[in-house]
C-alpha cells in the first residue's frame, strides 16, 4: 500500500530547528503538499521522507514501514528534485531508464516501459539528446519520467514548476496532475505558489518555522484559515488583517473599534464567548462591497491607489489612523483615488483572530 | 526660432566615423559578451605563439640536419634532410671509426613510456578516489589534510632528494621499476587530489541525491554519475601529471638503475663525447621525446577544451 506517515518528526541543524514534531499521513492516491515560504522547513521534510536527511526525533513510515534507518537507494521511493537533477552524462533515454536497473528488467521490458513513458510524456523526439540540448520544459518533462518509470512506494516532488514560465507552468500542472491521477500513490509535493498547491492538491499543508499551522482542503484552508499566518498567505491579493477593539456581540454583529472608528460587522457566533481586548480582524478584498448609505457598520477609508487587474479593480484604501485595506471591485465601477469609501462586508465573511493569532472559530 | 537640435558641423564632423566605430565594438560586447577578436588580435596572438614555438620548432629543424649544417654559422633554414641523426639515436659508433654499437635508447624510451604511463594512472586513480572522499564524506579537519599533502610539494626538490636517497638504499628500492613509480605517483597525487577534488566540488549534488533515491549505491553514484562529469578534470590531470613525470630528471638521474634509465637522464649522458656536442644527435632524441607527449595530449584535446563546467547543469 502506498502511504506516508510521519510522526512527530524533529530535524535540528545543529542549535537551528528546520522541523519542529510534525505529523502528516498521506494515504494512496492522496495528493498532498506543503506550502509555506522559504526557509520553512518544507523542503526539509520532504528530504527527510526521501532519506536524504535524518530525523533526530520521530518516526518516518513508508508503506506502512518505519524506514529511518534505510538508505535512500533502498526506499524505493521516486522524486522530482527542483532543479530537475538530471544525469549530464546520460541521454534522455538512459536518464529515464536509470531508476529501472535496481529491478533488473530484460531489455526489451525497460526499452518498453522507457518508451511508454516518453510517450505519454511526449518525450519521444528528444530520447536520444543529452539533457544540456533539451528546453527547461523538456527536461522538466524528463525528470517527471524518470519518476514515474518504475512502481515506486510514493512520490516527492520539491518545486517541481518553478523553473517553468507561466504558460508553461499551467500546461505541466495539468499534465502532472493527470499523470498523477492514474497511479494512485502517495504523493508529496513542496511548493511557494498558492496556485499550484490550490490547483494540484487534495489536501494543502501550510508550513511556518517548521511547523504545520494548518492542513485541510483547498477549500477549506481558503474559507476557513486556522491561524492568521495562513490567512494572509493563502488568496491573491492578500487578505486585509486589521488590529482591532473587540467590544462585545450584539444580534450576530460584532461591535469593534478599528482605528478608534467605530464598527459593526457581522461575525462567527463562537465570537460571543470571546473576552473584550485586541484582536484581528480579516477580510478578503472581494468580501468587501462599496456601499452608498453612510451606515453605521461600515469602515470608512479614502482611496489612494487604484490598480485595474482587467476584470477587477483592485483599490488601496487608507482609513482615518493609516490602516491599509484592499479592495476588489467590479471593473465597472469606477474609483478614482481620492474618493471617500464605505467598505461593508458580507455576513461570514469576516474572520476573527483571536490575540494569539488562533481562528475564533465554530 | 528656437531650433537648438544641433547637426555636426566643423570639427565634430571628422570625429564622427570613430565613435560609430566604438559605439560598435559596445554594442557587439554588450549584445552577447562574446565577440570575434578580429584579424589584427589575432595576427598578434599569432606572432607571440611563433615566438614561444621557436625553439621547439629548431630542435626539430636540427635533428634533420648533419653534424656540419647544425653547427653552419650563420645558421641554416634550407639545408638537405637526413634521417641519419635518428638512426645514430639507437645505434652509433661511439668513437671515430669504432664498432657500431647499440646505445640502449630503445630500452631507455620504454622506460620512459612505462614509468610514466603507470605511475600517472596510479595516481589519477588513487587521487581520483581519494578526492571523491574528501569532496563528498569530509573528514574531521578535512582542510588540514588537503594542507599537508600539499605540503609534499611545498620544498623544492632538491631539498628532499637525500633522505629520499637513503630510504631507497635502505629498502633496497634504488634501481628498480617499483621504487621510480612509486616515486612519481606519490609526487602526481598531491596535484591529482587537489585538481580533482575541485572538479568534484563543481558538480550538482542534487543529481547524486537523484541518483541514491533511484536506487543506486554510493559505489554506483561514483562510477555511473559523477565519474563521467568529470571527464575533462581527469584529461587535464593526466596531461598535466604526464608531462612533469616524462619531464623529471633529478630524481631519475639519482634513483634509476641502468636497466631502468629514463630518456631524460640518457640524454645528459649523451652530450659530451671525444667529437664535441652532437647537436643533430641530441635534436633527434629530443624530437622523438616530445612525441608520446604530443599524442596524448592530442588524444584528449577534446576533453580538455571542454572545459572545467562541461557536465555541471547551469542554474
Amino acid at each position: 500500500m502506498s502511504t506516508i506517515e510521519l510522526r512527530g518528526v524533529t530535524k535540528h541543524f545543529g542549535a537551528f530547528t528546520a522541523v519542529r514534531d510534525l505529523s502528516l499521513s498521506v494515504s494512496a492516491g492522496e495528493v498532498v503538499c506543503l506550502l509555506g515560504p522559504s526557509g520553512c522547513g518544507k523542503t526539509t521534510t520532504l528530504r527527510v521522507v526521501a532519506g536524504l536527511e535524518r530525523a533526530s526525533a520521530g518516526d518516518v513510515l513508508i508503506a506502512g514501514k518505519r524506514m529511518n534507518d534505510w538508505r535512500p537507494d533502498q526506499r524505493n521511493i521516486a522524486m522530482v528534485f527542483q532543479f530537475y537533477a538530471l544525469y549530464p552524462a546520460l541521454t534522455v533515454r538512459e536518464n529515464i531508464m536509470f531508476p529501472l536497473h535496481v529491478e533488473r528488467l530484460e531489455p526489451q521490458t525497460a526499452a518498453g516501459r522507457v518508451a511508454k513513458v516518453a510517450r505519454l510524456l511526449q518525450l519521444e523526439s528528444v530520447l536520444d539528446r543529452l539533457p544540456s540540448h533539451i528546453s527547461e520544459g523538456e527536461k522538466q518533462r524528463v525528470a517527471v519520467a524518470r519518476a514515474v518509470v518504475r512502481d515506486p512506494n510514493c512520490f516527492l516532488f520539491d518545486e517541481p514548476l518553478s523553473r517553468l514560465d507561466v504558460e508553461l507552468r499551467q500546461t505541466m500542472r495539468s499534465e502532472i496532475k493527470t499523470v498523477l491521477r492514474g497511479l494512485s500513490k502517495a504523493t508529496v509535493i513542496v511548493t511557494h505558489d498558492q496556485l499550484e498547491a490550490l490547483t494540484m492538491a487534495d489536501r494543502i499543508a501550510i508550513m511556518r518555522d517548521g511547523v504545520i499551522e494548518q492542513i485541510a482542503s483547498a477549500h477549506e484552508v481558503f474559507a476557513k484559515p486556522a491561524t492568521v499566518f495562513v490567512a494572509s498567505f493563502i488568496g491573491i491579493p492578500q487578505m486585509n488583517l486589521l488590529h482591532a477593539q473587540f467590544e462585545g456581540v450584539e444580534n450576530g454583529h460584532g461591535r469593534f473599534r478599528i482605528d478608534g472608528q467605530p464598527t459593526r460587522l457581522p461575525v462567527d457566533p463562537a465570537v460571543a464567548k470571546l473576552a473584550k481586548g485586541q484582536v484581528t480582524i480579516g477580510i478578503r478584498p472581494r468580501a468587501l462591497v462599496l456601499d452608498g448609505a453612510a451606515s453605521a457598520d461600515a469602515i470608512a477609508g479614502r482611496a489612494e491607489l487604484i490598480e485595474p487587474m482587467g476584470a477587477e479593480t483592485l483599490v488601496h484604501a487608507r482609513t482615518p489612523l493609516g490602516s491599509d485595506i484592499r479592495v476588489v471591485v467590479p471593473r465597472e465601477i469606477r474609483v478614482n483615488a481620492g474618493d471617500t469609501l464605505r467598505l461593508r462586508t458580507e455576513a461570514r465573511e469576516t474572520h476573527v483572530f483571536d490575540h494569539s493569532g488562533r481562528a475564533v472559530r465554530t | 526660432m528656437t531650433d537648438t537640435v544641433a547637426t555636426p558641423v566643423g570639427p565634430s564632423a571628422p570625429a564622427r566615423p570613430f565613435r560609430q566605430f566604438v559605439d560598435r565594438v559596445r554594442l557587439r560586447r554588450s549584445s552577447t559578451g562574446v565577440s570575434d577578436a578580429g584579424w589584427g588580435r589575432t595576427l598578434v596572438a599569432a606572432i607571440v605563439s611563433i615566438i614561444y614555438f621557436f625553439p621547439v620548432f629548431w630542435i626539430i629543424l636540427t635533428s634533420f640536419k648533419t653534424y656540419e649544417d647544425a653547427l653552419a654559422v650563420p645558421a641554416k633554414f634550407f639545408f638537405t634532410p637526413t634521417l641519419e641523426n635518428f638512426v645514430h639515436v639507437f645505434n652509433r659508433a661511439y668513437s671515430a671509426g669504432g664498432p657500431v654499437q647499440n646505445t640502449g635508447f630503445a630500452l631507455y624510451f620504454f622506460n620512459s613510456l612505462f614509468i610514466s604511463g603507470v605511475s600517472v594512472l596510479l595516481a589519477l586513480a588513487i587521487g581520483t578516489v581519494a578526492a571523491f572522499g574528501f569532496s563528498r564524506y569530509p573528514l574531521r579537519g578535512n582542510d588540514t589534510y588537503l594542507f599537508i599533502i600539499l605540503t609534499t610539494r611545498m620544498l623544492p626538490a632538491i631539498v628532499v632528494i637525500i633522505p629520499i636517497f637513503i630510504m631507497f638504499r635502505v629498502t633496497g628500492l634504488a634501481g628498480t621499476y617499483a621504487g621510480i613509480i612509486a616515486l612519481y605517483t606519490m609526487f602526481n597525487l598531491p596535484f591529482a587530489i587537489w585538481m580533482m577534488k575541485s572538479f568534484f566540488d563543481e558538480l550538482a549534488l542534487d543529481v547524486e541525491d537523484a541518483a541514491r533515491i533511484d536506487g543506486s549505491s554510493d559505489v554506483r553514484v561514483f562510477f555511473k554519475i559523477c565519474l563521467p562529469q568529470v571527464l575533462a578534470g581527469l584529461a587535464a590531470t593526466t596531461v598535466f601529471g604526464l608531462i612533469l613525470t616524462w619531464n623529471e630528471f633529478l630524481f631519475a638521474l639519482l634513483l634509476s638503475g641502468v636497466e631502468t634509465r629514463t630518456v631524460p637522464v640518457a640524454m645528459s649522458q649523451t652530450i659530451g663525447g671525444d667529437i664535441g656536442v652532437r647537436w643533430g644527435l641530441l635534436a633527434a632524441i629530443e624530437t622523438l621525446f616530445l612525441i608520446p607527449v604530443i599524442i596524448v595530449t592530442f588524444a584528449l584535446q577534446n576533453q580538455l577544451l571542454r572545459g572545467v563546467t562541461f557536465g555541471t547543469i547551469k542554474r
